[in-house]
């Protein structure tokens, strides 16, 4: 059974985000995800700066299998990224929630979109695990 | 429903991640890919190939029979035990299926047939076997393991008490049949033995630290030992000429008459290459290639080269010599390396 965390919010499409004290926001992959996807081996970022609205392709995950896009859960400004998964993708599959981390957005003003709790994404992947 | 090997519940005991594959539930891999790579590569895994297909070839006439089926020449098995690799072509030249072959008896050969093209290669192999009285028998009583790795020797014989060592691309065998063939670049072993007795051969090999190794690495194993895969980078659209496998071929002698050998007399108009990505990023088959003067060919199988740490992929190119070609992989323009496999021998680069 996959980990999913209690205090982060999720999409159907497998990232999760937490939201920061100062209002940013932190995007990255779930557990379930990088089990499915196997052995991440390459990785590619949005640019900082990039406006990004719901549902943007934001950037690719190569595993040994195949490509996955990613899915910009929320609009916003791209402020950071997590440079260490170019050299090193396998973190995703180490530590999917703390050391990698994909990117932080500024969310645009009142656009926080109804997420899933920790509870609703054990639900939506039950099924396929 | 999917078939299973007789192996299957021990993969599930060693949590292998199960998919199908060729109308078989087999392990993709069993925690990590990447790691069952280097395992191979650096010591010894096991990889269970029960779902490949044993055919047994029995006859007065079966070498006769295989001199015109198969596009390699039988007359190169001179010693007992000894394997030949070999396309088996259609009229039109082109290549149904990729096997091995074992001269076992003057009147006994065995094939080793893909897993996804068993239904045609039967039909394919009874169909011309009746001419020659060759009888056709498909050995699903059997399983195959595939040991390989460079500690792949040393572990077998802890195992198996005098076991006599076949040399390379030979096999031996009395109750069970052990090949020094396999799938990796690696030296290693293919061991048929009665689906009632792998389950415990299989526990022996992991108890001796023989780890077992799934389907994925089995993939990008053979893609650096600059193997083809049947279906991705051969099939029956196109001749071995232009799926790098000339030299599987015997033209020679002239008057040996197989089938597809007038086919093959035309001018192939593509040529197999190897890439070596100079970018970050991910060849995958079906993939774009444009060469200097605009014409385009395409990716047959891609992956990320766990050894060397980058994206390698066999192609197929308008015929020409090339040093390096473009790649569109999401609108972005990479550079890749044009070699002749293989990509890595002996855990190195070799290109």
């Amino acid at each position: 059974m996959s980990e999913v965390p209690e205090n982060l919010k999720y999409t159907s499409s497998h990232e999760w985000v937490r939201v920061e004290q100062d209002g940013t926001v932190t995007i990255g992959i779930t557990d379930h995800a990088q089990h499915e996807l196997g052995d991440l081996v390459f990785v590619e970022l949005p640019e900082i700066g990039t406006h990004l609205e719901i549902e943007d392709a934001s950037g690719v995950l190569e595993s040994v299998k195949a490509a996955s896009d990613l899915y910009c859960p929320i609009a916003g400004k791209v402020i950071a990224i997590n440079t260490a998964l170019d050299d090193t993708p396998e973190l995703i599959n180490q530590s999917p929630y703390d050391k990698a981390w994909l990117f932080k957005l500024e969310p645009t003003e009142n656009s926080m979109p109804t997420l899933l709790t920790a509870t609703q994404y054990i639900e939506s992947i039950t099924n396929t695990e | 429903m999917a078939k299973k090997t007789a192996l299957y519940n021990k993969h599930l005991q060693s949590n292998a991640k199960i998919v199908n594959f060729g109308g078989w539930d087999m392990p993709l891999h069993y925690g990590s890919q990447i790691n069952e790579h280097h395992q191979v590569r650096q010591s010894v895994g096991v990889f269970d190939v029960s779902h490949m297909t044993i055919i047994d070839l029995k006859g007065q006439r079966v070498r006769e029979f295989l001199r015109y089926l198969l596009a390699n020449d039988v007359a190169r098995l001179k010693k007992t035990g000894k394997a030949l690799y070999s396309c088996m072509l259609n009229e039109q030249g082109g290549v149904i299926d990729d096997l091995i072959v074992y001269f076992q008896e003057e009147s006994k050969f065995r094939l080793i047939v893909n897993a996804g093209t068993r239904d045609k290669d039967l039909a394919w192999i009874t169909q011309h076997a009746q001419s020659f009285s060759v009888e056709v028998q498909e050995r699903d009583d059997l399983a195959m393991l595939a040991v390989q790795g460079p500690k792949a020797q040393e572990k077998l014989k802890s195992l198996i008490k005098d076991l006599p060592i076949p040399p390379p691309f030979s096999a031996v065998w009395n109750e069970i049949f052990v090949a020094r063939t396999g799938y990796t670049g690696e030296d290693g072993f293919e061991i048929i033995l009665a689906n009632d007795q792998v389950c415990d051969f299989w526990d022996n090999l992991l108890d001796v630290g023989v780890l077992p190794i799934g389907l994925g690495a089995r993939d990008t194993l053979r893609l650096e030992a600059g193997m083809n895969l049947y279906g991705e980078d051969m099939d029956e659209n196109y001749s071995p000429l232009e799926s790098g496998l000339a030299w599987t071929v015997a033209f020679k002698p002239e008057d040996r008459n197989f089938i597809g050998r007038n086919a093959l007399q035309a001018k192939p108009k593509q040529v197999m290459v190897g890439l070596v990505l100079q970018n970050k990023g991910i060849l995958r088959a079906h993939q774009t290639v444009s060469v200097e003067g605009g014409e385009i060919g395409y990716i047959t199988s891609g992956t990320f080269s766990p050894t060397l740490g980058v994206s390698i992929a066999f192609a197929r190119l308008p015929i020409g010599k090339y040093d390096q070609v473009n790649v569109t992989i999401r609108k972005k323009v990479l550079v890749a390396q044009v070699i002749t496999p293989p990509f890595v021998r002996q855990g190195k680069a070799c290109f």
